[in-house]
């Protein structure tokens, strides 16, 4: 009968199938040497940021390349944290996504909400990239077209108060920073390891003036190049290239942040030809630019440069040749055109983000509660999976083995799966992808008692166990698909419709719904097929799950000793003819 | 199967353990004969209540949606212990906080050593400046240990268009789902009915008791609808199984469908029993360890009431409806009358001879063609060698025999 359809595969043959995927599985875990799953930052604290773009001033939606544009820049803003394992990824046609972990929320909303991540500080010293492998030969200026200065439009007050008594610096360091011959072959040692957070340099504006680099700085730099991610600490010096990766500079800390800048244009001036952009402060900047063009005023090149330094980069060095008090400075030279000058203009006003974003959400966790959510969620699968095996053999005794041997082994596949899936696309596991994973316990569950209630219909039938295990199992395995498949379909539905976290949800349940099609087909069929050949299961002995008098018919039946072909009681006489058939069938 | 199956009585020997438990017993033995398309009106009845009251209950109290779809800012601050004054002590903190607008602040503890703040959507120097004063009022707690969670308040809208836009593709691709698997437009409508009422349910008793509605929930509501579907598909593959040639068995189409639910009803038990069980786990976890607060209690509540509204309206509503509408096709109609009319000849034929009703002599194989061939659990089918059609049948042995 149906048996001889089912029979293709011996048990044997499929659970070794079954092994040797499950070794498949942990050599390629062993191979990438990971061995847990990847945790979500709610289960091991973080943050999380959503950023919407707002519509651009025509009221369009953002273009696709400017979001990401947008999300590569935040990255490297993110990146300069150095906290490592920080995804930025783009969600929808208008959001950004965050996460950080371990991060206080602060810093970071502050880090990527903001669209200008401008500074201006002192250029300390400069160099020829060797990654750029420009063997220019233009000397110290920077980017050729802003180097020739900034001039004042306003009134040229050239009272800069005392601050040009706290210049004892520049004697030290003029000649340091000009000229250190041993730099470019200096043997470069293991560079210290930059700092990460503010806090540990000067705090107070004037201290920033007169920082000056330590011989520390100066080995550093020279082993740095532009290829190379360096921390962008406010207080801290950085070292940051130019925009085409010609030059690298070491800079101060910085001197006066974006946030100082009120506006920046770009123009041609009354009565020139040339473009320009015209800078303006607000009135703390305009004090701290006035103090540092004084200062810088009196200097060497290229101490007399300040950089304007954008997400790390050096966008301009213009040279201070006067200076400024007015709170509005010009930036001109030979290369500014009206192409650059409004790329310029655009970038100090806006910051390097080519769209404006509104921080739409953030959620942070810190890891003591992250820690105790991972808690929670384990102890849940524990007792989920307790209380389920604890119905199964209440419910199913002997047979409650298969329901256990089979959720363990889909646990060990699953764990594997969701190991190797973090390794492989960055799967993170979170609460929600938890509470998939528990849920789906039931579902796998769900496929065994199909199976089980098929396998007992057809002993009820009238046939012996043997044969009901192979054609309960034909009449089964289309309903567990078709289940398995609902749930699936549901769970990919669910994964493309939802949103943030809970998407976790739907991939664990889809990934566990799949394992569970696996596992019934290569695990649990042929388990059962086997254990219906022992003494215990076969001949329906007590606890075994089969036994005849709860199923409602005789030990004989069930071990297939006799079989009622003609129905009623008038079944004595083909004893040989059953046992003849039965042998076929097993 | 169940219905006819020559059953040993509970008083066999090794069985006293089963027989004590009758429900069990049954349970185990798949001994139901319950009445699920017969008794329809009530179970209608029953069902019909539990809607208007839902849709009284979302109309007149709302659902308490949660700060995702709201907007809003929620603050979880650690504290030693949580006092008598411990929620007056944190409120004023946020009065006295500086930041404005905040006196509608909700504070509420979460277990016994966190207290939850919620405000309105705050600005991020807003939240900076919350923060720190929700730190400063216990000792050893630093800003960082303050975790919180901010929705601006267009984002919160935003999320909400999103549920409705996923709620209603859900709908659509489940009704497009229900109508591949059943091909038949009358099944498609019982469990889409079936369906909608599970979902008009567990949104009412959100709205009546005032849980909270979080995009969790929402997923957690999403995935009922998949797991309600998946019980009426298998309820009703059985019922499709029974009713094949429904006009050449002895009884109703309403008959064979009510002892397909029979069949299936210890599984369909089973599978919600086993689909709950963990369930249960994750809401009394997300309970117990987080307050009530968060992903694990917000599934696992979603996930309990629908699991069980979806067995119930499988079996109570999906079937009754899907029988009735069937039975109203003229094929129907014409088997009903004709099984009428065999029992009235039968009915006259005892009346005549008292003799063991002969298969061949049953005027019925004469009108309806071949020997019926799936009818071996009619509850009125005559026994005969015949009836089983070289299908092997159960064994129908007296109990002497079956001592041996």
């Amino acid at each position: 009968m149906a048996a001889r359809n089912t029979t293709h595969f011996s048990p044997w043959k499929r659970l070794g199938a079954f092994g040797l995927v499950v070794v498949l599985l942990y050599v390629m875990m062993a191979l990438t040497d990971s061995w847990t799953p990847r945790l979500g930052l709610d289960l091991r604290g973080g943050t999380t940021i959503t950023l919407t773009a707002r519509n651009d001033a025509d009221g369009s939606t953002p273009s696709q390349e400017n979001m990401e544009t947008a999300r590569t820049i935040i990255q490297n803003r993110v990146d300069s944290l150095g906290v490592g394992e920080s995804s930025v990824t783009l969600q929808g046609d208008r959001q950004i996504e965050v996460s950080v972990p371990n991060v206080s929320g602060d810093e970071l909303v502050d880090l990527v909400g903001t669209t200008a991540r401008l500074a201006f500080r002192n250029v300390y010293y400069m160099d020829y990239s060797a990654v750029a492998q420009q063997p220019a030969s233009d000397g110290q200026s920077g980017t050729e077209g802003e180097s020739d200065g900034a001039q004042d439009t306003g009134s040229a007050d050239e009272s800069a108060p005392s601050d040009q008594g706290s210049g004892e610096p520049s004697s030290a360091q003029s000649p340091a920073g000009r000229v250190l011959p041993e730099l470019p072959t200096s043997p470069s040692p293991a560079p210290t390891e930059r700092p990460t957070a503010a806090g540990s340099g000067p705090a107070d504006f004037e201290g920033r003036l007169n920082w000056t680099p330590s011989q520390q700085d100066y080995t550093d730099f020279a082993s740095w190049d532009c290829d190379q991610a360096t921390p962008d600490v406010e207080d801290q010096p950085l070292f940051a290239c130019s925009e085409d990766g010609q030059y690298k500079y070491l800079l101060g800390p910085v001197l006066i942040s974006g946030e100082n800048v009120t506006d920046a244009t770009a123009g041609v001036p009354q009565n020139e030809v040339s473009w320009v952009v015209n800078l303006d402060f607000d009135e703390t900047g305009a004090d701290e630019f006035g103090q540092a063009t004084t200062y810088l005023a009196t200097q060497q090149s290229p101490l007399n440069e300040f950089a304007i330094v954008l997400d790390g980069e050096v966008i301009s060095a213009p040279q201070v040749s006067e200076a400024i008090v007015s709170g509005s400075a010009q930036i001109s030279g030979g290369n500014i055109n009206q192409e650059t000058a409004t790329t310029l203009a655009n970038q100090l006003k806006y910051g390097a983000l080519p769209i404006a974003f509104d921080v739409s959400s953030v959620n942070t966790v810190s890891p003591t509660l992250g820690g105790d959510q991972l808690t929670a969620g384990l102890i849940a699968g524990a007792v989920g999976l307790g209380l389920v095996l604890l119905y199964s053999f209440v419910y199913y005794r002997g047979l409650g083995i298969v329901v256990a041997g089979s959720l363990i082994a889909a646990a060990v596949v699953t764990w594997a799966t969701l190991v190797l899936l973090g390794t492989a696309v960055g799967f993170a596991m979170n609460l929600p992808g938890i509470a998939g994973a528990i849920v789906a316990i039931g579902v796998t569950a769900d496929s065994f008692i199909v199976y089980f209630e098929r396998i007992r219909d057809e002993i009820r039938d009238g046939y012996s166990l043997r044969h009901s295990i192979q054609s309960g199992w034909t009449k089964a395995r289309g309903t567990i698909a078709m289940a398995d498949a609902v749930q699936l379909l549901s769970a990919v539905v669910l994964f493309i419709l939802a949103m943030g976290t809970v998407k976790g949800f739907a991939f664990t349940l889809g990934v566990t719904t799949g394992i569970d099609l696996f596992i019934v087909f290569f695990f649990t069929h042929p388990l059962v097929t086997l254990l219906g050949r022992t003494a215990f299961f076969g001949q329906g002995k007590r606890f075994s799950g089969f036994e005849p008098e709860h199923l409602g018919v005789s030990r004989a039946s069930l071990t297939g000793l006799r079989r009622a072909r003609g129905g009623a009681p008038a079944a004595t006489g083909d004893d040989g003819d059953r046992s003849a058939d039965d042998s076929k069938e097993s | 199967m169940s219905t006819t199956a020559a059953t040993p009585g509970p008083q066999a020997s090794e069985q006293e353990k089963a027989s004590g438990s009758g429900f069990f017993h049954k349970l185990y033995t798949s001994q139901f004969a319950i009445d699920f398309v017969g008794r329809r009106r009530l179970w209608y009845a029953i069902s019909i209540a539990l809607i208007l009251i839902s849709l009284l209950a979302v109309a007149v109290r709302g659902l308490n949606l949660g700060i995702e779809f709201t907007g809003g800012s929620v603050f979880t601050v650690p504290v030693s212990q949580v006092g008598d004054d411990t929620v007056s002590q944190v409120r004023s903190t946020v009065i006295d906080s500086g930041v404005p607008d905040v006196s509608g602040a909700q504070v509420t503890t979460v277990g016994d050593n966190s207290i939850r703040v919620q405000t309105r959507s705050l600005s991020t120097e807003e939240v900076v400046q919350l923060r720190q004063a929700l730190a400063g009022q216990e000792e050893g707690v630093t800003s960082d240990d303050v975790t919180y969670q901010l929705i601006g308040p267009s984002w919160g809208s935003q999320i909400t268009v999103k549920a409705i836009q996923a709620l209603v593709v859900f709908l659509v691709l489940v009704g497009v789902m229900i109508w591949i698997f059943f091909r038949n437009w009358r099944m498609s409508v019982s469990a889409l009915l079936a369906l909608a009422h599970d979902l008009i349910v567990t949104v009412g008793l959100y709205a009546l008791i005032g849980f909270t509605f979080t995009p969790a929930t929402l997923i957690g509501l999403l995935t009922i609808l998949g797991y309600s579907l998946y019980d009426t598909v298998v309820v009703f593959d059985k019922v499709r199984e029974k009713t094949v040639n429904i006009t050449k068995q002895n009884r109703t189409f309403s008959d064979a469908a009510n002892t397909a639910i029979n069949d299936v009803l210890v599984r369909s038990i089973n599978t919600t029993l086993l689909g709950v069980l963990p369930v249960l786990a994750l809401l009394i976890a997300g309970v117990v360890f987080m307050g009530g607060d968060g992903p694990l209690a917000d599934l696992g509540l979603a996930l309990l009431l629908g699991m069980v509204a979806g067995a119930y309206s499988s079996l109570f509503i999906a079937t009754p409806l899907f029988s009735q509408l069937r039975e109203r096709q003229p094929d129907m109609v014409k088997h009903r009358a004709n099984l009428a009319k065999r029992a009235r000849r039968a009915k006259a034929r005892v009346q005549i001879a008292t003799t063991e009703v002969d298969e061949t002599a049953d005027p019925a194989t004469v009108i309806t063609g071949p020997v019926p061939v799936t009818s071996e659990e009619g509850p009125d089918r005559p026994l005969g060698s015949k009836n089983s059609a070289g299908r092997a049948q159960p064994a129908r042995t007296t109990r002497a025999q079956r001592k041996k």
